[in-house]
């Protein structure tokens, strides 16, 4: 096997060093009754490069790729342009097979890459300090809440109607645990009335901005309500390429911001691996969960970078740890932190503007569309329609016609009758004016 | 000093001085680099965007009003930047990473290739399920690898890393525990376990009890035994365990467990001694996470993403956490929501967005169908063998705490034989970066003083294996002839020395600010 640099020669001369007849004297200890043969396992033998290449080739051509049609997917994932050198750069050597880095001294590339990250995502947020990532948006959300929870010693968690459905089941599935979580009223195009569910209970308001319809929402009231009665306020933002162009939450007022980072440097993966962006106040820094790397200096005085307070954490603090994560998004945020710094300020900036301005094109053709209207009224690269039928059979029937159309909201919420109808759809730099007509023109079809 | 026509010295000269300072602070090949936000500049930028005119916009009033403050640069400097930054790092891919417990082993590109493809890498987990069923497919074969390979009914994939797993696991033990109106509040953890273990089970709402370990660095079978009770409501153990050992008694440990009407988790991180020839399964194992990023070499990435599926055995296998792939006889059907479930299933709710780490899901199929259930079988007992190479050629001088039985893909080592020298264990885990080697795992498991956890791993040839043990076998010998110059403030020649980290974490600097920032928060 190609991957195996033992012969048979080394394994006798290591067996003799050992003193052991044969490999199944090393396994002595394991039950007789659970040794099993390899004719146990119903499983193909070990295959060469272009065996294997021709078997998973043959799956991948099987699924539609987002690049290879008009294509207009949000709601939580959204298909931007990577530039090559994002990709060529993570899979360096040094990079790709590097582990967590516990030994500084051997890990200043990783460490230095994560100061940066921390701070670029500080900077996004408009927050003082952030962690060197969680696994996605929706963990992140979840352990914002339970911070929440252990800052205010309150049970309760009120959670936007707003709030991506996958995002809220994520959060009741922990938080529900110890604590209370309620989720508000699903109001597409509109925000509920969450101030007034806030009572004396109440850890944290989580309000996500743009929301699951593509909504921008006013951060700000609901952080102002949540303050009055000593609640924090959490924001959570899943498409992070909108910081280019709108108020940073940290500028309305959050107090924790739970986001999903893979708009940038990050593609589709059917859903995984993203890239959870963590930030808040410094004075909550010991609550924290997660990674953080820190400024120091080494025994010759020169600046190097460590992970630390990291008696928060697991293998520190064991069952008194901030949380049980241990593994994060390592790679992934190399791959946002190299993207961020290629795009910069002014690439950012264009990118958002470029995009929210691609969406605006879009909804308007939509909106002229027969069996169309426009639910959300403003919105950064991504928007609500109500159709004049179901919206899961016309994406059906749109991919007939080969044009990925959107996520139905009933996808995402089968059990609200209001968002049967509604399609979320998103527009990024990687659509073009003929997929936005493409898309039109064979929606205008399908609703005739 | 010799030279050709031109006045070209021909020769090397003798160096004097070796370590004169540069003049520029880089040293050859090993360059200093600044932090991006030191280098950048206004305006610059490393993409090309059409600028649009906005006259009006559609932002709600919310548009950001002042700048967010990062740094512009041109591609090549980006590309220098992150060059120059990945120079600093050891990789499994530049030498040995012994490190036990993470399974540091080769990461094939073939892997990476895969992930790439376009039909895997450039799809959406929102897009219409008839246009992603080749998706399905490698997730549904990757789940008959895993339960094949553990001998298990069922595995939940969304998991994303190894304690995501585990909470994953404990939360379908919830879900049967109250499924038969129960309330267990106890879990019970070996003292030689992950630190992640009580974690867990203290992040899922269960308090924590210790089971101690034997004078072999087994679990105390005995004290675990009588520490069942009706308010138990599952162990977690490790096996083979932090010690390297397996567990010998492991099925009558399950049956006492099963018997107190509690359930059996285990931690997989070790699963590569494993894989191919034992199944968890067959142990009495209820749950167990797979660490996809360690056993089946998605690659590390510098700390994830990982991915951490959980086998589940057919009492806790109606729980698993949404969402549910299915086949019906003709396509295949990501179930999402509670109600489409179908077959008894009652999932306890969901563990994240999506369909979990589809990324690693690739690369470990690539890396499953490489290998083959005999190469996978290989692979376990090169690693065990490996292990027990090293243990055997070590054990005379340095001290292994239990180094009279094989062990299996990792060798503990205790500092006893440092006592008396003044090196500590992590003097001599410094000391292997100067010999060019990452150290081994150390201080862990806490059950031993001074642990040093080696884990070579299947990837090794046999003389990179000799040379690593003729490394630590003089170092051993030095040390205990208190020959310690080496060992003494080292390392001395990585990218950097010693850090202070009771300075980074008694006065936390957790970013980067501009000057004035920086100055006034100084104030």
């Amino acid at each position: 096997m190609r991957y195996h640099p033992l012969t048979t020669t080394d394994r006798a001369a290591m067996l003799g060093k050992i003193g052991a007849r044969d490999i199944d004297a090393l396994f002595r200890d394991v039950p007789k009754s659970a040794v099993v043969p390899l004719s146990a396992f119903d499983l193909p033998d070990t295959k060469g490069e272009i065996e294997v290449e021709r078997i998973m080739s043959r799956m991948a051509s099987r699924n539609a790729s987002a690049g290879s049609v008009p294509f207009f997917c949000g709601a939580g994932a959204y298909r931007h342009h990577v530039p090559s050198a994002v990709d060529h750069l993570i899979q360096r050597s040094e990079f790709l097979t590097s582990y967590t880095p516990y030994q500084p001294e051997i890990a200043q590339g990783t460490l230095q890459y994560l100061f940066e990250f921390q701070t670029q995502v500080a900077l996004l947020t408009g927050m003082e300090v952030a962690n060197a990532s969680l696994y996605d948006g929706s963990t992140a959300t979840a352990e914002a809440v339970l911070m929440a929870q252990r800052l205010t010693r309150r049970p309760k968690a009120i959670l936007s109607g707003g709030l991506h459905p996958h995002y809220a089941e994520t959060v009741e599935t922990v938080a529900a645990l110890s604590g209370k979580v309620v989720r508000a009223p699903v109001t597409p195009g509109s925000a509920e009335d969450i101030a007034a569910m806030i009572d004396g209970e109440t850890a944290c308001v989580v309000v996500q901005s743009p929301d699951v319809f593509g909504l921008i929402r006013d951060i700000e009231t609901v952080a102002a309500a949540a303050h009055a009665k000593g609640a924090l306020l959490i924001a959570v933002v899943t498409e992070a390429m909108s910081f280019g162009l709108l108020e940073s939450p940290g500028a309305q007022g959050a107090d924790i911001v739970a986001a999903e980072g893979q708009s940038i440097g990050n593609g589709l993966n059917f859903g995984g691996p993203y890239v959870g962006l963590f930030a808040t106040r410094e004075k909550f820094i010991r609550q924290m969960p997660g990674r953080l790397t820190g400024e120091t200096v080494d025994a010759d005085g020169r600046r190097g970078f460590v992970l630390t307070l990291s008696t928060r954490e697991q293998h520190i603090r064991r069952d008194k740890a901030t949380s049980n994560i241990c593994t994060n998004s390592g790679l992934c945020c190399l791959a946002f932190t190299i993207h961020l710094s290629l795009l910069g300020e002014e690439g950012l900036t264009r990118m958002a503007r470029f995009n929210h301005a691609r969406a605006s094109a879009l909804a308007e053709r939509l909106g002229a569309v027969r069996g169309v209207s426009l639910v959300t009224e403003s919105f950064f690269n991504e928007f609500t329609v109500r159709l004049s039928k179901p919206a899961a059979s016309v994406v059906d029937a749109l991919a007939e016609r080969g044009i990925i159309g959107g996520v139905p909201a009933s996808r995402l919420m089968p059990h609200e009758k209001s968002a049967r109808d509604l399609l979320i759809v998103a527009a990024t730099e990687t659509n073009t004016d003929e997929d936005c007509e493409a898309f039109a023109k064979a929606l205008a079809e399908v609703l005739a | 000093m010799t030279m050709n026509k031109q006045g070209r010295p021909t020769a090397p000269g003798t160096v004097e001085d070796n370590e004169l300072p540069t003049i520029s602070g880089d040293r050859g090949l090993d360059h200093e680099e600044g932090l991006i936000f030191e280098l950048g500049r206004a305006g610059m930028t490393g993409v090309d965007v059409p600028e649009v005119q906005m006259s009006e916009t559609r932002l709600g009033g919310r548009r950001r009003k002042g700048p967010i403050g990062l740094p512009g640069l041109s591609e090549p400097e980006v590309v220098r930047h992150y060059v120059r930054l990945s120079r600093m790092n050891y990789a499994i891919d530049s030498g040995l990473y012994p490190l036990g417990s993470c399974t540091m082993k080769h990461n094939p590109r073939l892997n990476e290739k895969m992930a790439r493809l376009p039909g895997f890498g450039d799809i959406h987990p929102l897009q219409p399920q008839q246009t992603v069923q080749g998706a399905f497919a490698l997730i549904s074969e990757l789940m008959r690898w895993l339960t094949t390979l553990t001998g298990m009914p069922a595995v939940a994939m969304s998991p994303k890393a190894g304690a995501h797993g585990e909470l994953c696991g404990l939360l379908a033990i919830r879900a049967a525990i109250e499924a038969r109106g129960e309330k267990r509040p106890r879990i019970l953890v070996p003292e030689s376990a992950h630190g992640t273990n009580p974690a867990t089970a203290a992040f899922a709402g269960f308090t924590v009890d210790e089971v101690p370990a034997t004078k072999s660095g087994h679990v105390d079978a005995d004290a675990l035994e009588a520490k069942l009770g009706p308010d138990v409501c599952a162990i977690m153990l490790t096996n083979p365990n932090t010690c390297g050992l397996f567990e010998p008694r492991i099925i009558e440990m399950a049956d006492a467990v099963h018997r107190a009407g509690a359930y059996f988790y285990c931690d997989g991180a070790n699963f590569n001694a494993i894989a191919g020839r034992v199944r968890p399964g067959d142990l009495g194992i209820d749950a167990m996470h797979i660490n996809l990023h360690k056993t089946f070499s998605t690659p590390h990435g510098g700390g994830g993403p990982g991915a951490g599926p959980v086998v589940l055995s057919e009492r806790l296998a109606p729980y698993a956490p949404l969402p549910l792939l299915m086949h019906d006889g003709n396509e295949f059907r990501m179930i999402e929501h509670a109600d489409e479930a179908s077959g008894g299933a009652k999932p306890f709710g969901r563990m994240c967005a999506f369909h979990g780490q589809m990324g690693m899901f690739t690369r470990a199929l690539a890396y499953m169908l490489s290998h083959g259930r005999d190469g996978v079988r290989q692979a376990s007992e090169d690693a065990v063998l490996s292990a027990n190479y090293v243990l055997a050629s070590l054990k005379d001088v340095m001290s292994a705490p239990f180094g009279e039985g094989p062990c299996m893909h990792e060798a503990l080592f205790d500092d006893s034989f440092l006592e008396g020298t003044g090196v500590t264990t992590l003097d001599f885990a410094k000391a292997m970066i100067d010999e060019g080697y990452h150290p081994m795992t150390m201080y862990f498991p806490l059950v031993v003083h001074g642990a040093m956890l080696i884990e070579p791993t299947e990837s090794e040839s046999k003389e990179s294996l000799d040379r690593f043990i003729h490394v630590l076998r003089t170092m051993a010998l030095e040390a205990k002839d208190k020959r310690t110059a080496r060992f003494e403030g080292a390392p001395r020649l990585s990218p950097r020395r010693r850090l202070d980290e009771t300075a980074a974490a008694r006065n936390p600097i957790l970013r980067w600010r501009p000057k004035d920032d920086a100055r006034q928060a100084a104030e």
